[in-house]
């Protein structure tokens, strides 16, 4: 297979805000992407601020599946069925396997409404129409994206979601060199971004509840870690621990009422889980080597987590009600941080190799391991609810940015940052 | 010299000054950690530490070990290596001296491996530290220990130079410095 390279700053081009610190490129895209054109959609009304086509295009080329059409080489621009002429998209070079086309509308209660249809241009049909209403059109056009996603690949889309990351700027205060962490939260695309919490303070470790509205974060603001967990809609905050030690790597059940995380309280780093209900802990490992990064598998009746018991850190899951704990990692004498699909078949994770960190994932069903990225300390990986990314962390001319691999390595995304480092990125839950 | 040879003279200086200029700075930046400007971890080598006190060295005799207050590690590891037990030893002798002394003890990780693996790691440098001082006269309600893991490096590039001068433990007086 040979890698189709493009770097196509989509939300550059089309309206981005100037205030958004995070561009997204992608660097690898599937050669036999599916091509598709999404003529812009029809508006009577002023000047609108965002163009709702072009989001979706920006969305699906994201997603490396989709080839989207360059506007420019559209012959025609129907808006509705009666002005589609499939000819005018049958070309080689101009051309696209799928047309979408819509008209945008104002509703009675102030929302906008889009009616929207995809055609199949080889068999010169119509596939489907549907028509999405609300308020904030990126909102809406994210949604367009996830419904054609899903009818055309079958997989329910994921471009409605969002994702916590912490970024960290070194200030000079005097002379002194200071540090600045936020922790952020923003639409998958980097746009709406918004601070939930700065400090000059360590922050890390940032994660989702399955709500997709709270998550949980290691803050050093009272000079020690603690563990705190935030709604990210009011920006409400509740420190759950403050123990001596580490206080780590928190991370919430999938039914949302227990917490598993790392204390040292008792000795050395150990996993424990806390009921939220309250605050009551159990110590679920035990064992003199370091025990840090759970994680629940999706049923929520095992833990992954990294280990050195073995000599060096390898990844291992233990069963919480019988105790039996179980090895997953061989390849290699680094794997740590790891991260399970929502099916829980693969297993992602940070592998060294010859001194080099990447992102690999390992098939559990199969047992077969890959390295997915080039990129060097990578760290963080953290899966999309649809199992179609992992966004991870990594280091591009000496600076922590963003980026994405798809699930087989064959989609690599990239989102720069203007400013500082960028680090710890977590994918929220199906909104 | 032949015409050839200066030709050659010249494209071999013009290739040496391009490399010169395209080889990017590391991180210009990047401070010297707190003790030592070296590149390397530097060797404390303080087993001969006479003051020369011929130059009004007014104050009372201090040991230079005293002055340094970061110790180094080893890739991956906590153990205190032979060049950190001269500080040590001087800071577990003035806390003994000095029971109202407090010190912080700090412990960091190099950038490579994950965050929460290197908090790990860089609270059993400081453990491993803290345990030095305590073996060695300080008393245990002296020392707080504290793990920043990669978070807070002294030296900002990505390279091993950078990396040793990271892999530390430091200590931080709270009360009572000397």
């Amino acid at each position: 297979m040979k890698y189709l390279t493009t770097i196509l700053c989509w939300l550059v081009l089309f309206s981005a805000p100037a205030r958004a610190e995070l561009i997204i490129e992608i660097t690898e895209g599937i050669t036999d992407a599916t091509s598709i054109a999404i003529v812009p959609f029809a508006w009577s009304g002023p000047r609108l601020s965002e163009d709702v086509a072009a989001i979706v295009a920006a969305d699906l080329h994201r997603s490396g599946q989709f080839a989207p059409l360059e506007r420019s080489k559209m012959l025609s621009l129907p808006t509705q069925e009666s002005q589609v002429f499939f000819r005018d998209w049958q070309s080689k070079t101009n051309g696209a396997e799928y047309l979408v086309i819509g008209r945008m509308s104002g509703t009675n209660d102030g929302k906008y409404r889009v009616d929207y249809q995809l055609f199949d241009v080889y068999q010169q049909r119509s596939i489907k129409k549907w028509f999405a209403t609300g308020n904030d059109l990126r909102a809406l056009s994210h949604h367009i994206s996830d419904v054609l996603y899903q009818q055309l690949t079958g997989i329910r889309g994921a471009f409605s979601t969002k994702m916590v990351y912490v970024t960290m700027e070194y200030l000079n205060n005097s002379g002194k060199r200071v540090q600045r962490y936020r922790l952020y939260v923003a639409d998958v695309d980097g746009h709406n971004e918004r601070i939930l919490m700065e400090s000059s303070e360590p922050i890390l470790s940032p994660s989702w509840a399955p709500n997709g509205r709270h998550i949980t974060y290691v803050s050093f603001k009272s000079t020690r870690p603690a563990i705190y967990i935030m709604d990210t809609k009011n920006g409400r905050e509740k420190k759950i621990t403050g123990f001596s030690g580490l206080n780590g790597a928190p991370r919430f059940s999938p039914d949302g009422r227990s917490m598993a995380m790392v204390l040292s309280k008792d000795g050395n780093p150990e996993i424990y889980t806390m009921d939220l209900s309250n605050g009551k802990l159990k110590r679920i490992t035990n064992h003199y080597a370091i025990d840090t990064e759970p994680t629940w598998s999706p049923d929520g009746q095992s833990l992954i987590f990294t280990s050195e018991r073995g000599g060096s850190p390898q990844i291992y899951r233990q069963h919480l009600d019988s105790g039996k704990v179980e090895r997953l990692t061989f390849d290699g004498n680094y794997n740590a941080r790891p991260a399970l699909t929502p099916d829980g078949r693969f297993l992602a994770m940070v592998h060294r190799s010859n001194g080099i960190f990447h992102i690999a994932v390992k098939d559990l069903v199969r047992g077969t391991f890959n390295i997915l990225t080039e990129t060097n300390l990578d760290e963080s990986p953290s899966i999309a609810p649809n199992a179609s990314m992992i966004i991870y962390a990594t280091m591009d001319k000496n600076r922590g940015v963003l980026a994405a691999v798809s699930l087989d390595g064959r989609v690599k995304v990239k989102l720069p940052s203007r400013v500082g480092d960028v680090r710890e990125p977590a994918w929220s839950p199906f909104m | 010299m032949s015409m050839f040879n200066r030709n050659a003279l010249l494209a071999l200086f013009a290739a040496v000054a391009i490399s010169a200029c395209s080889s990017t700075p590391e991180d210009t930046t990047a401070e010297p950690a707190d003790a030592g400007t070296t590149t390397q971890a530097p060797d404390q080598d303080v087993s001969g530490g006479t003051m020369d006190d011929t130059y009004g060295a007014a104050q009372e005799p201090t040991n230079p070990a005293l002055e340094n207050r970061v110790v180094y590690f080893d890739f991956d590891k906590a153990n205190i290596r032979p060049d950190a037990i001269a500080t040590l030893q001087a800071h577990a002798q003035y806390l003994s001296q000095n029971p109202g002394a407090r010190v912080r003890v700090e412990g960091h990780a190099d950038e490579r491996g994950t965050r929460e693996y290197n908090m790990a790691l860089g609270e059993r440098r400081a453990k491993a530290a803290a345990s030095f001082l305590a073996a060695n006269g300080a008393s245990a309600s002296q020392l707080e220990i504290i793990s920043y893991g990669e978070e807070r490096p002294v030296a900002l590039g990505h390279d091993e130079s950078s990396w040793s001068q990271n892999r530390r433990s430091e200590l931080n007086y709270t009360a009572e410095a000397p």
